[in-house]
């Protein structure tokens, strides 16, 4: 590096900056996770494979045990399960990659740039979300693969596809702000342990009727079931209302409350946590 | 004329630690000053503070007369920060990472290529551009974040020690790279735990310790006030050492010290050049064993004692029962 002495008197003048302004500062940021996550095979391995791999087993091996569900097949019936938690395995590795860009001292390096503090997190839950969709799409494709059939319209099918996406919009948000508190990467990814009381002790692989009572009273509220609930409705129509007990109209709006409730609690806690980090 | 940097009664607390104790600090802008103390002196918080990355809890910074809370966004137009690990994205190459850096600074694209490729020649690092980061060493990581921090070429440069942890070959690299800006206009502040380091970049010293500045001049004004090189004898057997305190005790100013652990005495001497072979013959009149005889510049912690009459707090514990001792021996050489 004995260059450096000559050579740097070529480069320009020290300035003032514009910077960038926050879409194409977010969009920057979004680019650069997404390639992060395209060129580490575990990344991409763990957050597209999950949810195929849990499909198979519940198709294959629990199927057989559950059977019909009233005029639904299993395979129907747990599909779209698959589908919305698939987004929520991809949003994982959310908590843990902003845990390490923190440790890292990307984060400082990123906020002392002339730029929009928010694009930092925006861009982070931008390329999530765009993951988690591509996430959701591998196990959606499988589905088919493995007998699903669309019992409604195709509409009703890709309108199920837009609220699993929108769902994994709300589990990036969650998982980036909980990696916003974790601490450290190791302890971000412990948090994930969090997905399997809500995944399970919901409707999304089985029946909540076929719980404790008390089991049911929180597994009938929560946001995993009203979103795979509608996703289910979507897809498998008159059979899915009946088994459900309830139409989209109930669910749907529900649902919505929940993935507002996400955004709007976590955007803020997010941020305040950016500036303090 | 505004100041590169002038911080004011600068207060900042996590929990029941005070890191920054009503710091002030005025730094005119044309050259590169170094902040330097031992760890837990506050550097890395005022770095942060001046970076806009901690809001002060009381008092105020400026930089170039903006205030870091207030027009926090005009603040960072102007700098460039590089902390203390390679806060640089391992798997992009390096081309990408500068790419990104320059983007965010507002370069279009083909401008940013540009700013990122002439950087990465710069930095010795043209070869590697198109290799991820990951495949790095640690040297080639810090200089990629050094050219991180410079891409947008900022009017100031703030560096929180840039050599820590590095070998040295890396580190005189750096320290020719360091220069090299401070050269071509850039102004640094820069942070180190080193002595030599402050006194070989920078033109001007400011010395902290537990949130305060503690002394604030040129390295040859704060030689001639901390002073004074060291007169150190090593002998071969520990049994000669209170014989080797006694002998220099007389040539230098102020209370030997004496390090048993190594065997070395020394004493802070004035006019150390011309005293050097008056010493020598001493020794030899004494027949003492020595294995050792040397002057050298004091150290941190040396010129902490100086200038504060107590240790730096990091040293504080190790070295409390050296300083018994030498407390003992005193007596002996009076």
């Amino acid at each position: 590096m004995t260059a450096v002495v000559s050579t740097i008197g070529v480069l320009d003048e020290p300035h003032e900056n514009r910077g960038a302004s926050f879409l194409i500062a977010t969009s920057i940021m979004a680019g650069r996770t997404l390639k992060k996550i395209i060129r580490s095979p575990q990344l991409l391995v763990a957050g597209t494979a999950q949810g195929v791999m849990f499909l198979l087993i519940f198709r294959y091996i629990f199927g057989g045990a559950v059977g019909h569900l009233g005029a639904m097949s299993y395979v129907d019936f747990v599909a779209p399960g698959f589908v919305v938690t698939s987004g929520l395995f991809s949003a994982m590795s959310g908590a843990t990659g902003i845990a390490e860009d923190l440790q890292d001292g990307l984060v400082d390096r990123l906020r002392s740039l002339p730029v929009p503090s928010m694009s930092i997190i925006w861009g982070r839950v931008a390329a999530d979300t765009l993951f988690a969709i591509w996430g959701l799409a591998v196990t959606t494709a499988v589905s088919f693969a493995v007998g699903l059939r669309l019992h409604g319209s195709v509409a009703g099918g890709l309108e199920a596809f837009g609220v699993a996406s929108l769902a994994a919009f709300a589990f990036c948000w969650l998982f980036v702000t909980l990696g916003f508190f974790a601490g450290s990467a190791q302890a971000a990814q412990s948090l994930a342990f969090v997905v399997f009381p809500l995944t399970f002790v919901s409707s999304a692989y089985v029946p909540i009727s076929t719980m404790p009572e008390w089991m049911q009273s929180f597994a009938s509220r929560q946001p995993i079931t009203l979103l795979v609930n509608t996703a289910r409705i979507l897809t498998e129509g008159h059979a899915a209302t009946t088994a459900l007990g309830h139409g989209a109209g109930y669910y749907f709006p529900a649902a919505l409350v929940w993935v507002c409730a996400v955004v709007v609690v976590c955007g803020p806690l997010a941020r305040w946590r950016l500036r303090r980090s | 004329m505004t100041g590169l940097i002038e911080a004011d009664g600068l207060i900042k607390r996590f929990g029941k630690t005070i890191a920054l104790d009503g710091l002030d600090l005025t730094i005119p802008t044309g050259q590169i000053t170094a902040l330097l103390g031992p760890n837990g002196a506050g550097k890395t918080t005022l770095i942060r503070t001046i970076a806009t990355l901690l809001q002060p809890d009381a008092g105020s910074v400026r930089v170039l007369g903006h205030d870091v809370v207030e027009q926090s966004r005009t603040v960072r137009r102007l700098i460039g920060l590089a902390g203390q690990s390679a806060a640089v994205e391992r798997a992009l190459t390096g081309m990408e990472n500068l790419v990104m850096v320059a983007r965010l600074y507002g370069a279009r694209h083909r401008q940013a290529e540009r700013a990122a490729e002439a950087m990465l020649q710069t930095l010795d690092l043209g070869d590697a551009a198109d290799r991820p980061v990951r495949t790095y060493s640690g040297g080639m990581r810090r200089r990629l974040d050094l050219g991180a921090s410079l891409v947008g070429r900022p009017s100031v440069l703030l560096l929180d020690e840039p050599t820590t942890g590095l070998d040295p070959g890396s580190r005189s690299d750096m320290w020719d790279a360091i220069r090299g800006l401070g050269q071509g206009g850039t102004d640094i502040l820069l942070t180190t735990q080193y002595l030599d380091e402050a006194d070989q970049l920078a033109a001007r010293i400011v010395i902290v310790d537990s949130g305060r500045v503690i002394a604030d001049g040129s390295p040859a004004e704060l030689k001639t006030r901390a002073g004074l090189d060291r007169l150190e004898i090593r002998v071969h057997s520990p049994a000669d050492l209170e014989a080797a305190v006694a002998l220099i005790g007389p040539f230098g100013v102020g209370p030997p010290e004496l390090d048993p652990a190594t065997r070395r005495a020394s004493v802070a001497c004035p006019d150390s050049l011309r005293t050097l072979p008056a010493v020598a013959g001493a020794i030899t009149e004494a027949r003492l064993d020595v294995e050792d005889l040397t002057l050298r510049r004091p150290t941190l912690d040396e010129v902490f004692l100086t200038l504060t009459g107590r240790r730096s707090r990091t040293e504080a514990a190790s070295s409390e029962a050296t300083r018994l001792e030498s407390h003992e021996l005193e007596g002996i050489v009076r």
